[in-house]
């Protein structure tokens, strides 16, 4: 007998003449998207010790460039599909110092990045996630892990008020990654501390 | 109301004095008490150490001997909690094994329902005694509606709610609302109150490193209170935590809620006019310590050399009863 | 430490030199009421906890109820993506399957996600004797790998460690496992976690293999979910080209959408956050990786065979009994002998390696594919070999400060009455207090299974006779009258320190006081305090 069929056939064992048990248990109702989901996105991102900034869609380019001139980045990675706005306010600021991944970078020209600038998919406003599914604004999984700082553009339509929503609108065929603060440990004595292995530093703009 | 009480073994065998307070208190709150006398015990040591054929047993005794009354009051969350929790998983397992349900039981239960007709099955006689068990606070408050018990105890208190009370029986505020109203008492919190004894019935002697690692910190924080006397639902928790404050000479006290609140002014007043903790704080030097008699439960010379609390019906003599009366 | 170890001390002699150890108390203590503090804070203010705790439970004894066909559409749904399937019914298979896999890509080294799989079925000490180096690369398992030592925390494995005694394991061991610490090296947590960064870096950047566990797998899909904190997990799942995920089959959840519940559930009872910082899913192979599942069963279905004990299987290993319970926090998770420490450990280690029925299972040795035993039963050789190559981990018990020739020794098998007296033991490792059933994020009533299991646990024999004769006492109301008024007659030569067992109570309590006159007897002499 396989492996395959020795487990299967001990399950069914197992659970032979078992009640039933229906799969649908209660949930908790959808929270309803509210005039204060941005502020509540924000608040809830800073209190990862993340730098947050909620600016007009005409302001953006204009965060972007100040947050980099503040990081004093000189090379920064911008995936492909980031919006011409924001691409453009990237290599207006550092020319060359702005690199695609098209040839994809190699482990190490990523490790030599100062940072990388992305969008996402999709914003929880009731944990202060990020949400990145590798889709047109962010590049693959790598381009965000790599560099030790990370400037995550979300726009206030991206965001959506709690875990249930955020599952409902994502698509499980494609990679994610659940990103609330930057990188942080516990491991001793408990004591939080933040940047490890991910980027140290989180920056989110927010764009009404 | 008639109400039946169920004292268990160990109040019945250890701590007498809490049986006649419930009786004295349920009393002045217009009860009749009646106190079954083919009662013995839950059966939760055996259920809870590993023997539940024997648990089952005694759980089978305990439901005919109770069977009849409007509602069974027990002066401890912890048999409460064995009633209300484990009973009807011990009635799930017996039917499960089928009638007979085991070796055990079965010849037990036969004999017993030889005379009847259709005796109701376990699971029945289960089903319908667990809604009419309370502990002492949940019987008052709930069942009577009183908070007020016209008790009189003019003494720091600090309260320990056990946990089988406060996670089994959900007895939630109900005895500190209970000692709130007691005239003259003042409630002190106990920091980590949430926290076990470390008791835990046969744990306590499986497992002796940790339980008194887990009494040596209830005694403390008990000890920083400042409180006169330490409280809770069930003797069980407070012999152990009580022994170790015993053994520390702590000068604290330890008393079952019912003895509080049986305690009445004129009682209180006559029986301790010294304090207890004003009593117990000299008890050590006082004491000789190698006689038995001498030795008491942390130190319980509050109570009244007439019982455990004032207010109790006529008493034989100081020296007969509970664990008041012979420390001195 | 010495010898003693080797064989499997019983849980209260674990326990008794734990909290004789007041360095290890202390950590312990300030580290466990500090996420109590945290994981209170952040399940207050989610309204709904209750009902998403029920959802939680409904879903997971749903998915147990139907796991051999959730474990099938799994299987479809992976394969569909691009990634392999492997079956191992036990710890052997699991590490031969995963060093195979490993040897087949040509490379030595891999480097690992923290999961509890991994370390249960003892995979690190496998690959080592097909030289095969595994790095740990979360933050604690490096300190718990670098040290020698082992995990004593679901969540926090170096729990037992303070600051400065990760300062002294990173400056002695780094260097020979990779890049050295710092020579600068403090003992602030900032600049520890800075050094295992430095440490690791190189190593995330080049190496071509990882090993992972998972939180969840979805059957639907074919998904898998790791929660982590550091980006170590992000690390090991993204940059290598062959990725293989060890996960025990009880790890499934029917549908995207249930994840849900579980992304509300985990963080806030694990780490007390509102979300983890990182949350990696894939689905089969991604970005060009290679993709391995390997579903493990190595004891699970003889878990799930047992009615009141299959809820055990709910867990998703949050570790927030662990942090409220008051007999960990003074022994810590050595002295539970496995990876699976604390209140759930209690529970799931006797199921797991099927000496829940104690010193009566058979010995190891048997051969591992016999068929299901009637009855529902597991068959033997799971018992067996679970019970006969636990890892490191069950065996030994100080806090790691063993010789390495010591550990090494344990690491190897070891005997299977040892680890029968070990989970005999551990139902009793409570006081059923009920604060772990309180907190547990799919309401496992850990208590309840804590009691079951002691009636399935051999009793010693004076044991069995003290309770033989309590219950016969109890049996009738005039024999325990009678045995009250003879204790009553006899309470005047009671000693106040008790020999044998009893002594186990007065070493630090006084015992009360036998009264004169029992309540019944006072309650027929004053007819109910009427006279």
């Amino acid at each position: 007998m396989s492996s395959r069929d020795l487990i299967l056939s001990r399950v069914r064992a197992a659970v032979a003449g078992a009640p039933d048990v229906p799969h649908t248990g209660p949930r908790a109702a959808p929270a309803a998207a509210g005039e204060r989901t941005v502020e509540l996105f924000a608040g809830r991102v800073a209190d990862y010790r993340a730098v947050v900034h909620v600016v007009e869609p005409a302001e953006a380019a204009g965060a972007i460039t100040a947050a980099l001139a503040r990081r004093a980045a000189e090379r920064v990675v911008v995936p492909g599909g980031l919006p011409e706005e924001w691409a453009h306010a990237v290599r207006a600021h550092l020319g060359d110092g702005a690199v695609g991944d098209d040839p994809p970078l190699s482990a190490a020209e990523l490790d030599a990045a100062c940072g990388v600038v992305t969008g996402c998919a999709v914003g929880i406003a009731e944990t202060g996630t990020i949400v990145l599914d590798t889709g047109p604004r962010q590049g693959r999984r790598a381009l965000t892990l790599v560099p030790d700082y990370h400037l995550c553009l979300v726009r206030a339509g991206q965001i959506v008020p709690g875990v249930p929503e955020a599952v409902a609108a994502l698509d499980p065929a494609r990679p994610l990654t659940w990103i609330s603060g930057p990188s942080a440990t516990s491991d001793i004595e408990l004591d939080r501390v933040e940047g490890v292995h991910g980027p140290r530093t989180l920056e989110v703009v927010v764009v009404r | 109301m008639r109400v039946a009480l169920f004292i268990t073994c160990v109040n019945d065998t250890l701590f007498p004095g809490t049986g006649r307070a419930v009786v004295t208190l349920l009393r002045r709150l217009g009860c009749e008490v009646d106190f079954p006398r083919a009662q013995t015990c839950c059966g939760q040591m055996h259920v809870n150490t590993g023997y539940p054929r024997e648990g089952t047993r005694l759980a089978r005794h305990f439901a005919d001997v109770f069977a009849g009354y409007d509602a069974v009051v027990t002066p401890s969350g912890s048999c409460a909690a064995m009633v209300r929790e484990q009973y009807p998983r011990l009635a799930r397992t017996a039917a499960a094994a089928g009638r007979p349900a085991s070796s055990g039981t079965a010849r037990d239960a036969g004999g017993r329902a030889a005379g009847r007709t259709a005796p109701p099955s376990f699971a029945e006689e289960v089903a319908a005694l667990v809604p009419k068990v309370h502990d002492l606070s949940e019987f008052l408050v709930d069942v009577l509606g009183v908070t007020d018990v016209g008790a009189c105890f003019p003494h720091r208190v600090t309260y320990h709610p056990t946990c089988h009370s406060l996670r089994g029986l959900r007895l939630g505020d109900r005895p500190t609302r209970l000692l709130e109203q007691v005239r003259g008492l003042e409630l002190v919190p106990l920091p980590g109150a949430e926290e076990c004894c470390g008791f835990g019935g046969t744990f306590a002697v499986k497992n002796p490193a940790v339980s008194a690692a887990m009494c040596a910190d209830k005694a403390h924080n008990v000890m920083a209170t400042g409180a006169e006397v330490l409280c809770a639902a069930d003797n069980s928790c407070l012999m152990h935590i009580g022994g170790a404050l015993g053994r520390q000479r702590a000068g604290i006290r330890v008393m079952h809620l019912a003895e509080i609140l049986a305690a009445t002014e004129s009682g209180e007043t006559a029986a301790a006019p010294a304090g207890p903790a004003a009593r117990t704080r000299t008890a050590p030097a006082t004491r000789p310590l190698s006689a038995p008699a001498a030795r008491t439960l942390a130190a319980p010379g509050g109570a009244t050399p007439a019982g455990p609390a004032a207010g109790t019906p006529p008493e034989p003599g100081p020296a007969a009863h509970g664990r008041t009366g012979e420390e001195r | 430490m010495s010898a003693t170890f080797l064989g499997m001390p019983a849980f209260p002699r674990n326990a008794a030199r734990a909290v004789g150890d007041s360095q290890l108390r202390f950590n312990l203590r300030k580290a466990t009421r500090t996420i109590r503090g945290r994981r209170a804070a952040m399940v207050g203010e989610v309204p709904g906890w209750e009902e998403l705790r029920a959802a939680g439970r409904q879903i997971k004894d749903h998915t147990l109820r139907h796991l051999d066909r959730y474990l099938l559409q799994l299987e479809e749904a992976v394969a569909r993506a691009g990634g392999r399937v492997h079956w191992a019914a036990d710890a052997d298979e699991a590490n031969r399957i995963v060093a195979g896999l490993v040897e087949a890509t040509g490379e030595t080294s891999v480097v690992k996600v923290k999961s509890m799989a991994t370390q249960e079925i003892g995979l690190n000490e496998a690959l080592a004797a097909r030289g095969i180096t595994a790095y740990e690369t979360d933050l604690a398992e490096l300190i718990v790998q670098l040290g020698d030592d082992l995990p004593s925390h679901i969540l926090v494995p170096a729990i037992h460690r303070n600051r400065a005694e990760i300062r002294e394991i990173f400056r002695e061991k780094m260097a020979e496992w990779g890049r050295p610490a710092p020579e600068d090296l403090t003992d602030e947590p900032r600049a520890l976690a800075e050094a295992a960064r430095l440490h690791l870096r190189e190593r995330f950047l080049s190496t071509k293999v990882a090993v992972s566990g998972a939180n969840f797998m979805i059957a639907e899909t074919g998904t898998l979910v790791v929660l982590e904190s550091e980006g170590n997990g992000r690390m090991c799942l993204t940059l290598p080209e062959t990725l293989i995920s060890v996960v025990g089959i009880e790890k499934l959840l029917p549908t995207w959408q249930d994840l849900e519940v579980f992304l509300q559930l985990l963080p806030r009872s694990s780490t007390g956050e509102r979300m983890n910082p990182y949350t990696s899913t894939w689905t089969g192979a991604s970005e060009g990786q290679e993709f391995h599942l390997v579903l493990l069963d190595n004891g699970r279905t003889r878990v799930l065979a047992d009615e009141v004990g299959r809820q055990a299987l709910r867990c998703i290993r949050c570790s927030a009994c662990l942090n409220v319970c008051p007999v960990y926090e003074r022994v810590g998770g050595h002295a539970y002998g496995s990876v699976y420490p604390g209140p759930i450990g209690a529970i799931l280690t006797p199921q797991l390696r099927g000496t829940d029925s104690g010193a009566s299972a058979p010995p190891g040795g048997m051969p591992a594919s016999a068929a299901p035993a009637p009855g529902g039963r597991m068959p033997a050789s799971a018992t067996a070999v679970s019970r006969g190559r636990m890892p490191a981990s069950a065996t030994a018990v100080s806090r790691g400060r063993m010789p390495a020739s010591a550990t090494a020794v344990s690491r190897g098998r070891m005997p299977a009455s040892a680890t029968a007296e070990l989970d005999a033991s551990l139902p009793y490792a409570s006081s059923l207090c009920g604060a772990c059933y309180e907190v547990c994020p799919v309401a496992i009533d850990i208590p309840e299974v804590l009691v079951h299991l002691r009636a399935k646990a051999p009793h010693p024999r004076a044991e069995r006779l003290a309770m033989r004769a309590a219950g016969w006492v109890l049996d009738r109301p005039v024999r325990l009258a009678r045995a009250q008024r003879l204790s009553g007659r006899l309470r005047r030569f009671v000693p106040r320190r008790l020999p044998g067992p009893a002594a186990a109570w007065t070493d630090t309590r006084d015992i009360p006081d036998i009264p004169a006159e029992s309540f019944r007897d006072w309650w027929d002499r004053t007819d109910g305090g009427t006279r």
